[in-house]
């Protein structure tokens, strides 16, 4: 309106101007469009608001990960490997390329690091080693003598660079793996050290010679000189497998510990073993070992249904309450208002705990939750149904009803709540994600532990990514994506479905 | 005016007892947590529950724990391994000055910035301004706390080292190792304040800059400029106002997520630690806290609201 206040309506030409009708009459005209009814017309509003048609399509996308996403997953949210703790993204399919590497920054690797590293990929062939990103060079003062220490920084690929650990089976394990590696080709034993030559290193990573000072040896061609063991008198057991290149039986692959044996084992290949397939975290890992693209899901699913089931119930009770109190107004008015203003004056904190206590025992943990939401939840709901009551309930079509002898009951439910019905729908869109996010903060805060229940929720996986936000940033972030959009999303979409349904309050607090 | 108050205060204090004593009732009908073992304070912890009347009906405990405020304001001793034996209101009031300078400082700066950028974007309304300002707001008021509080705690203390990762402990609140120290969590704070007061302010503005006043404040000649700022800033401040009272109240209570993501000594980790601990003595007070605080705040709004607008206050209830 004040935009218009530039604009001049003097000297406008007069052919600008043309007769709406000059030979016919306006009125009595047949109306030739075909009637819209109220929905369609609503959707043809919510159409229009471009920003909450794509929050939906990405909510709908949403909603579809939650439900598709743990039973694509390779793993279920029970699948936890204790040594895949905090493991970035990684897929083998992109091991080699510039993401889902498993990459993790590594600073200041000096030159013995490095050798165990590079090691690492000669025995397995598996290098972890993706790039170098930065050298640095220092002079250090040792025993009177400058000498040049170089350190890198360095990108490694964590799922390789665990490389080989220690790791003790018994006789029938033992043979069992043996036969697996024959039949599938794939090594898992490598051959035992022997701990003289490498300075008795406890590091199963280490399987070249080191000398005195821990430097590794080097031969002629500067390739690493092994330090297996050919000490057949420790062995463990016979091997009959896979064998090293270069050698030529006398390696020995196992060491006798009392009942069973110990072996190097490459533990990437011995989770092929395991499981059947390779490693493939396409979000990573968290601090359970848990697969993030599953545990996402699995969390989402649960708040999903948990939001929906709250929703519902808070708003039956909050538009029967609100009818009551909006069609009988007056003392009954008076009295439900203060009850209400006594529950809504309970901070939520102080009811889910509350009622924790009390009830997770003797109902559980998930119903004595829902309680808590339902306690206070439907206040909003109620005051808002009080509000359409109070609009409609002296108007002409209720009074009509009444003079034709309809009983309290009808008026309220047949003839003023169908009118009040858009409101309330649309306003559940809204307190849908106000139920996730307060549901999120409680397991967030440990007040509501739900992993038994649900498997995990979003907030327990904030919580667990944020003890390791600094090392594994990627166990944060994506629950934070996630949720984010979730909330986001619905707030959108419910802001678009409550100006489709009522366009009179478009643009008051959107 | 002066009776409508007094009701409205009178009114609140009812409310409160009433939700203190339904709280009082339901805590202590929890079992007992169990004392340590051979601490040199059970004696006395078990003599002050005798004093209590823990073995009387509800009514007379939450008689004689009624006088104990009153007339000692004793809260009770903390039971458990969180600060076995101490005075609870002791150590609470030890909490409060981390919480307020936190809350202090993120209100102080954010409101202010809050309401100008809601000022910008209603003047600029159905401009790119408006319509960035608008989504940024409703992206920050759907994006739960903790997510950007990891976002500050990410980018700004752990990659570009601008500050520490946690609040520094000690008392000594206006150093400024401390000053620095606070301001992520209150930049975490501060971003749904803003959103908040952005939000509210353009859609008031945006009401007022339509209405009828306005035309004739233009049709009688004053600039454009002249006319926001005497008529309609001063209206659409009926609303912000309270509101801003209301977020002066809300300084004393802090957020539980964001003083436990830095490590803030507040009240909010207080009665987190409590609930974890079950220490049921400082969970009363804190219970009692919280909900004083949310009353006083819904209080405070409704008598600022009559105070700034007399049209409101005549239509008040009487």
């Amino acid at each position: 309106m004040t935009d218009n206040n530039d604009v001049t309506y003097e000297k406008i030409p007069a052919e600008k101007f043309a007769f709406v009708q000059e030979n016919e009459r306006l009125h009595d005209k047949e109306l030739q469009t075909k009637a819209r009814s109220f929905f369609a017309d609503a959707m043809l509003r919510f159409r229009k608001n471009k920003s909450s048609v794509i929050a939906s399509y990405i909510l709908i996308f949403l909603i579809l990960y939650a439900i598709f996403a743990p039973m694509i997953s390779q793993y279920d949210i029970k699948d936890t490997d204790p040594r895949y703790v905090n493991y970035p993204p990684f897929s083998p399919a992109f091991a080699n390329a510039g993401f889902l590497n498993g990459a993790r920054k590594m600073d200041s690797q000096n030159d013995k690091a490095m050798d165990i590293w590079n090691g690492l990929g000669v025995e397995t062939g598996m290098n972890p080693v993706i790039r170098t990103l930065d050298t640095h060079t220092t002079q250090v003062k040792q025993r009177g003598k400058l000498v040049t220490r170089t350190t890198y920084d360095i990108e490694v690929n964590m799922y390789y660079a665990l490389g080989i650990i220690y790791y003790n089976f018994n006789y029938e394990q033992y043979e069992a793996l043996q036969k697996w590696q024959n039949e599938s080709g794939i090594q898992v034993i490598y051959p035992y050290v022997d701990a003289e030559k490498t300075n008795n290193s406890d590091n199963p990573n280490i399987w070249f010679e080191l000398d005195r000072s821990g430097n590794a040896k080097k031969d002629k061609n500067g390739d690493f000189i092994p330090a297996y063991s050919t000490d057949a008198a420790n062995a463990g057991a016979p091997y009959n497998s896979i064998r090293v290149k270069g050698d030529d039986g006398s390696l020995v692959y196992s060491k006798a510990k009392s009942g069973s044996v110990q072996c190097r084992i490459c533990y990437y290949n011995y989770y092929i073993y395991l499981n059947g397939h390779e490693p493939s975290y396409l979000m990573g890992t968290n601090v359970m070992g848990m697969d993030l693209f599953c545990a996402i899901g699995v969390g989402a699913r649960f708040s999903l249904i948990f939001a929906i089931i709250v929703s519902a119930i808070n708003m039956t009770i909050g538009a029967i309450y609100g009818s009551i109190q909006g069609y009988y107004g007056g003392a009954i008015d008076m009295t439900l208002d203060r009850i209400t203003d006594v529950l809504s004056g309970v901070p939520f904190v102080v009811v889910t705990t509350l009622f924790q206590l009390h009830l997770s025992r003797r109902v559980g943990v998930v119903p004595s939750f829902l309680f808590a939401f339902v306690l206070t939840g439907w206040i909003g709901m109620a005051a808002l149904t009080r509000k359409q009551f109070y609009r409609f309930k002296s108007q002409e079509f209720v009074m009509a009803a009444r003079t034709l002898g309809a009983s309290d009951r009808r008026l309220m439910f047949k003839h003023i709540f169908p009118n009040a019905i858009g409101t309330i729908i649309t306003s559940c869109a809204l307190i849908i994600p106000g139920v996730i996010n307060s549901e999120t903060s409680m397991t967030y805060l440990g007040i509501v532990n739900l992993s038994s229940f649900a498997g995990t929720t979003i907030g327990t996986l904030l919580s667990q990514g944020n003890a390791a936000a600094t090392t594994a940033p990627h166990a944060m972030l994506w629950p934070s994506v996630f949720l984010g959009l979730l909330m986001i999303c619905f707030n959108l979409f419910g802001n678009g479905l409550r100006d489709a349904f009522n366009p009179t309050t478009r643009g008051v607090d959107d | 005016m002066i009776k409508y108050t007094l009701q409205r205060i009178l009114y609140m204090f009812l409310v409160f007892m009433i939700i203190t004593f339904m709280s009082f009732i339901l805590i202590r009908m929890l079992p007992l947590p169990m004392l340590p073992p051979e601490d040199p304070h059970n004696i006395q912890v078990l003599r002050r529950r005798e004093a209590l009347g823990y073995n009387e009906p509800y009514l007379v405990q939450f008689w004689l724990f009624l006088k104990n405020i009153v007339t000692k304001w004793d809260w009770g001793l903390s039971e458990t391994r969180l600060a076995y034996g101490q005075d609870v209101w002791q150590i609470f009031v030890g909490k409060l000055p981390a919480t307020m300078i936190v809350n202090l400082y993120s209100i102080i700066w954010s409101i202010p910035v809050g309401v100008a950028l809601g000022v910008i974007a209603a003047l600029k309304k159905n401009t790119w301004v408006d319509y960035f300002l608008s989504t940024a707001t409703m992206v920050v008021i759907s994006v739960p706390s903790f997510v950007y509080a990891f976002l500050v705690q990410y980018i700004f203390c752990f990659k570009l080292h601008w500050f520490p990762f946690l609040m520094k402990g000690g008392t000594d609140y206006f150093s400024w190792d401390m000053f620095v120290s606070v301001i992520p969590p209150v930049l975490s704070l501060s971003f749904g304040v803003i959103a908040g007061f952005c939000r509210t302010t353009r859609a008031e503005l945006t009401e007022v800059l339509t209405s009828e006043f306005m035309l004739l404040a233009r049709t009688k000649g004053l600039t454009k400029a002249q006319a926001t700022v005497r008529h309609a800033l001063r209206n659409c401040f009926v609303v912000i106002v309270p509101g801003i009272f209301g977020e002066f109240i809300g300084i004393l209570g802090g957020s539980l997520i964001i003083e436990g993501i830095f490590a803030v000594p507040g009240v909010g980790r207080l009665t987190l630690d409590a609930i974890t601990a079950l220490d049921y003595n400082i969970f009363m007070l804190s219970t009692c806290f919280y909900t004083a605080i949310g009353l006083a705040a819904s209080l405070v709004v409704d008598i600022s609201y009559g105070f700034i607008d007399p049209r409101i206050r005549m239509g008040s209830k009487k």
